[in-house]
């Protein structure tokens, strides 16, 4: 029971970075990024090519990766996503999509569906023992370092003047305009970073999960079931859902396994219901 | 400028008709009934995205699931197909409700996630139904009965669907016409105003969901039978983004943009799967980036945008207008996406 509270959360650590870059390039720029996942994918794709290829171990793959990946995010919205943005946010919505199948069928066709191996980081390899029961030491480095991640970006968020920024221009950006701060001289940085965090979360995943093409398509469905829980437009929202349904859907696992893939739309069904604009969502995001 | 408006629907009309009966000479059979209950999917998803200005991302649900229930009555009941199909519409139908009656709270791209997430749950639904739905081979040995005739052929069973195909446009075309369709185009346009005249907006968006999902339940019906199974493809998100790409192709809010942009889109998939190409989604996506940046009128659009400029006529047909209808407040174009087919 606590070691499968605790899978929930290493699950519940993947949904957290992902919705936290989906929240963040949600709330600068009004994007919707349907690509989130593909960019996951690449993030183990990308590791998973530098160790098979050039034998590149998983400690720089965990830093080169999203680092890549933030700069091709960053050309992205230079080319791209920037021209779309002053129309209706479905056209980016649209783009991403179109992109998301174009990356995945890329990575399909060199590759094939085959699941790839990716072994685990040596000194990793082994288990851990909190106490209780003893745990594997990859997964609770995981645990770790995304719980580390998501805080830095917390206390950046709250403690400095670009989080001040960011938080003004997610909650109130034509307000913050107003006020005469340059919301556009950040959205390109901050549109790579949420691309980055994609990417971290696909190298974290790598030893741990299934390494094909497909794992980032259904993946960011989730995620965004996950978004409409924590609240549209909260940051703090989504990192939050992340992790507590990464726990609900593994305790549901346990006692209701026949669920195990349906229990978060059904709880995105019940938050709806009860408050459309989630659980930390001001109504007035809801237009 | 009006007069050859009214010339020019009648000789449209009398010319869809006539490619559609010609079609299966012209084309594979097969192939032909795809095009038809694609274009019907594609009109059903306009009716939404260009009429009421709600982007669906997950009408897959009600395509999938209107197969999946034609498919199982057909082949539990042995009744006439066209019962089978017309319960698997029903079956979208009211499977629309709740889907709708939830999703119709949110707005523009929240709507298009929410509806992506519960088609994603249809989708682990029927993947996981295994006894029932046949799981990743999909429900297969699905008949074409209809007293006792011989339907085996896709040349026979094309013509004998084509009523019910022909019957969902005259639906959907009725509905845009109507003091209902109206209302849906006035909300598109301005949902305050709507609301401020006293229309119950949600009640109206989530009718227009459950036809427009209806209507998608008979065309997935439809193409099961034709295929003789249901394919869990057919309930995937990547079946939802396919009709969505169809329409945005031809033109939000033209109709016959959705008809052609089906046509366009299945010819180009058979022929790409007939080519041996493995990557479909590359050309898919492509064709979407494309669309998006530089082509957001689509086919339709940008022919009748052409004809209304030349003829000096309204040339004000706006081209960057957001397919989710005008911010609230703001003035709304008087000539919207779904003007006058």
């Amino acid at each position: 029971m606590l070691q499968q509270a605790f899978n929930g959360l290493v699950g519940g650590a993947f949904y957290a970075l992902l919705a936290l870059g989906l929240a963040v390039i949600f709330g600068m720029l009004g994007v919707v990024n349907f690509a989130h996942g593909a960019f996951y994918m690449l993030g183990a794709f990308g590791s998973y090519v530098l160790l098979d290829s050039f034998g590149v171990n998983f400690w720089v793959a965990l830093v080169a990766v999203p680092v890549v990946l933030g700069l091709a995010g960053v050309a992205l919205e230079r080319l791209f996503i920037r021209r779309l943005a002053p129309l209706d946010p479905l056209y980016n919505f649209l783009f991403t999509f179109g992109l998301a199948l174009i990356l995945q069928d890329l990575v399909k066709r060199e590759y094939g569906v085959q699941s790839q191996p990716y072994p685990r980081p040596a000194l990793l390899d082994g288990t851990v023992d909190l106490g209780l029961f003893t745990y594997p030491a990859y997964q609770v480095f995981v645990l770790a370092l995304s719980v580390v991640v998501c805080a830095a970006v917390w206390l950046v968020l709250t403690r400095t003047r670009l989080g001040m920024i960011v938080r003004a221009a997610t909650e109130r950006p034509e307000l913050t305009r107003a006020l005469g701060i340059d919301v556009g001289r950040w959205v390109t940085p901050v549109f790579g970073f949420g691309i980055a965090l994609a990417g971290l979360a696909g190298v974290l995943a790598a030893p741990m999960r299934a390494v094909n093409p497909l794992m980032g398509a259904d993946l960011i469905i989730t995620v965004f079931a996950v978004v409409v829980i924590g609240g549209l437009g909260s940051i703090f929202g989504s990192v939050a859902a992340g992790f507590a349904i990464g726990l609900v859907s593994a305790l549901g696992n346990l006692y209701v396994p026949a669920l195990s893939q349906t229990l978060v739309f059904i709880l995105m069904a019940a938050v709806l219901l009860w408050r459309p604009a989630g659980l930390f969502g001001r109504e007035e995001s809801l237009s | 400028m009006i007069l050859s408006r009214l010339a020019a629907r009648p000789i449209l009309l009398v010319a869809g008709l006539f490619l559609a009966l010609v079609l299966p000479w012209m084309i594979y059979p097969p192939v032909a009934m795809d095009i038809a209950c694609w274009a019907l999917f594609a009109c059903a998803l306009d009716l939404l995205l260009g009429f009421t200005g709600l982007l669906s991302f997950g009408h897959a649900a009600f395509w999938g699931g209107g197969a999946y229930v034609a498919g199982l009555v057909a082949v539990h009941s042995g009744l006439p197909f066209p019962v089978a199909v017309l319960a698997g519409a029903a079956f979208a139908a009211v499977l629309a409700v709740p889907i709708g009656y939830l999703s119709v709270r949110l707005r523009g791209i929240y709507f298009a996630m929410v509806t992506l997430a519960f088609a994603q749950m249809v989708y682990f639904l029927v993947n996981q139904w295994r006894d029932l739905t046949g799981g990743e081979n999909g429900l297969q040995g699905v008949p074409r009965e209809l007293f006792g005739l011989d339907l085996s052929d896709s040349f026979v069973y094309y013509y004998v669907a084509l009523p019910l195909v022909l019957a969902g446009f005259v639906a959907v075309w009725r509905i845009v016409r109507s003091p209902f369709g109206r209302v849906l185009m006035s909300i598109r346009d301005n949902t305050a105003r709507a609301q401020a005249l006293g229309y119950p907006v949600d009640r109206y968006k989530l009718l227009a969901f459950v036809l427009s999902a209806c209507l998608s339940g008979l065309a997935g019906g439809l193409f099961a039978i034709g295929h003789g199974f249901a394919s869990l493809e057919s309930v995937y998100w990547t079946t939802s983004g396919q009709a969505v790409m169809m329409v945005v192709l031809g033109g939000i809010g033209t109709l016959w943009g959705g008809v052609l942009g089906a046509a366009l889109v299945v010819e180009l998939n058979d022929y790409l799967v007939t080519a041996g190409f493995e990557g479909i989604g590359i050309v898919t996506g492509t064709i979407f980036v494309l669309i998006v940046l530089v082509f957001r009128r689509g086919i339709w659009g940008t022919a009748r945008h052409l004809l209304e400029t030349r003829s000096g006529g309204r040339g004000a047909s706006p081209g960057d207008r957001p397919p989710g209808g005008a911010p609230d407040g703001s003035p709304a174009p008087t000539e919207g996406v779904g003007s006058p087919v």
